[in-house]
């Protein structure tokens, strides 16, 4: 009855895809806006007005580079931990890596505002809210199981003969794992610490327990920003903040892409 | 070291998988003080930290306005995981049938909000839901205009953020029904409508399960974007949660809602996993 029937399902496919991704763009016009309002403006009267702000404020500026901080630590613990991790599961019994596994992947299951209340408990008594410690125990909790997902995906693909070949040569389980499997599984471990640096950065769940008057993330500049005010300085924030993770995870999903097309060869 | 400790099965293994283990050290240390005691913290304070004199379960349960907070937190979450569910299966579909190019552009645009931080995709909605925002102009009939502040805003925001954790599992699992079995009950006499439906769609159940638990899990978390795009007056556990600590160091009464969080969490993966378990137990069974 209907004459394109078959086209109904990929125009809503395409309909919902695109209701994803435009609303997102929405921020960048506010950003250039010239007026001091959330209004999206026309690209004729964009002005810079806003980043300059973000970039000279003390207040911004302040907030950006802590969180840039927190990010890289959390990122570097998630990382060494999740890598260690993963090279240390690959031989156990299946059921107990099952359960490894599970216990690993926990962080990102429990609700966050959960986790953020029970750290929040324990940091107040150990007297860490507020610092940069203690922000970066939570973040890279958040960070471990991407780092390790991506690691042991890594590890997965790795062909098992090359390790035996190098310990048939003679070289030692130590020079094997840094000759020979660190540098093949080096594009994964990259692709894990980009993935916990992007969950560290955009945070702010936990980050609006933790946080103090002296160190804030800019997640909750931002938050705090929105709920009080209509500065537009948050728009920029927010464009910046995107275009960060965007690119970011960019270049994890090449990292990954450039392990599958070189190192996953058998022939 | 403890070689009398270990038993048959382990000492026939080679020594080094010891030495390997080792190497989990880190990641055990960090659970341990990040998660665990964080967690057994919480529980801890729920049963013995009282606010005013009374328990936070007593409060909890003693007063409707919490016990009104608590459901429409579960069920908020539910509604979102629906949606997701409604909107995300025939895009999943679409992308299972769509072209390499297509499909390609179907999963860049669904994987954007799974990195987007939550507070940009709260913020573009406040954009365009404010007052004389861009939805009062596309919709001047008054549909966009007044749901700011709403719950249907905060499952819209919600759907928005967790959208990619329905589609992402269910076209994980339409890839991996066999491409032959809807055509064979076509062949069999099936219209193509009912070889979907009782074909098809009961093999992607298991996908279906892990797509309505991630969403479900995930939306009973927020704080953030219900505080933003939603109202006080129609608070979920989270910002409720953040206030009783924040605000009036309630830790019992935090604790408490914290723990329901944890359970009703748990009670929701056990039912769906439970279900996939029968489902693919009856087909099994049916079968052979």
């Amino acid at each position: 009855m209907m004459p394109h029937r078959r086209h109904v399902l990929p125009v809503f496919a395409v309909l919902l895809a695109v209701t994803i991704v435009l609303p997102i763009l929405a921020v960048i016009p506010v950003s250039f806006t010239p007026t001091s309002s959330f209004a999206i403006s026309s690209p004729e009267s964009w002005s810079p007005r806003w980043y300059r702000e973000l970039l000279t404020n003390p207040v911004w500026l302040d907030s950006l580079v802590s969180s840039l901080r927190i990010a890289l630590l959390a990122a570097l613990v998630a990382t060494v931990a999740g890598t260690m991790a993963a090279l240390g599961l690959r031989r156990v019994r299946r059921t107990h890596r099952v359960v490894a596994r599970a216990l690993v992947t926990l962080p990102l299951l429990i609700p966050l505002v959960v986790l953020a209340v029970g750290l929040y408990a324990m940091l107040i008594r150990t007297q860490l809210v507020g610092t940069t410690a203690g922000f970066v125990l939570a973040h890279a909790l958040l960070g471990l199981p991407l780092a390790f997902i991506t690691v042991s995906a890594s590890l997965d693909a790795l062909d098992d003969n090359l390790e035996q070949a190098s310990r048939g040569l003679g070289a030692g389980p130590v020079t094997t794992m840094r000759l020979i499997v660190l540098p093949l599984v080096a594009p994964g471990v990259i692709a894990g610490a980009l993935f916990a640096f992007v969950v560290s950065f955009n945070e702010v769940v936990i980050a609006g327990f933790l946080g103090s008057p002296y160190l804030r993330t800019l997640p909750i500049e931002m938050y705090s920003s929105m709920t009080r005010s209509t500065d537009p300085t948050v728009a920029a924030a927010a464009t910046f903040v995107a275009a960060l993770t965007v690119i970011t995870a960019a270049f994890a999903l090449a990292a990954m892409s450039w392990r599958r097309r070189h190192l996953t060869r058998k022939d | 070291m403890g070689s009398a400790v270990l038993s048959g099965a382990q000492r026939r293994r080679p020594r080094r998988i010891q030495g390997e283990l080792a190497l989990l050290a880190p990641a055990a240390l960090l659970l341990a003080v990040g998660l665990a005691i964080p967690l057994g913290l919480s529980v801890w304070l729920s049963v013995v930290d009282t606010t005013g004199g009374v328990n936070g379960y007593v409060w909890l349960f003693s007063n409707p306005v919490y016990l009104e907070i608590t459901l429409r937190t579960f069920s908020t979450a539910a509604l979102t995981a629906l949606v997701c569910l409604a909107l995300g299966y025939p895009y999943a579909y679409a992308m299972l049938t769509a072209g390499p190019k297509m499909r390609v552009f179907l999963l860049g645009c669904v994987v954007l909000p799974l990195m987007i931080s939550v507070l940009v995709i709260a913020f573009a909605w406040l954009v365009i839901l404010q007052p004389g925002g861009l939805a009062s102009k596309l919709f001047p009939l008054g549909l966009g205009d007044g749901l700011l502040g709403t719950l249907p805003a905060v499952v819209l925001g919600l759907t928005h953020i967790l959208i990619p954790y329905m589609i992402l599992p269910l076209y994980t699992t339409m890839r991996s029904v066999d491409p032959k079995l809807v055509p064979a009950a076509m062949g069999l006499g099936a219209t193509r409508t009912r070889a979907f439906w009782t074909v098809f769609v009961p093999l992607t159940i298991p996908g279906i399960a892990s797509g309505v638990v991630f969403v479900f899990v995930f939306s009973l978390g927020f704080y953030v974007l219900p505080q933003l795009l939603g109202s006080p007056r129609q608070a979920l556990i989270g910002q409720t949660i953040h206030t009783q600590v924040n605000d009036l160091l309630a830790w019992g009464r935090a604790g408490a809602l914290a723990v329901v969080l944890i359970l009703g969490t748990a009670a929701v993966f056990a039912l769906l996993t439970g279900v996939v378990r029968i489902v693919g137990a009856n087909r099994r069974g049916g079968r052979s």
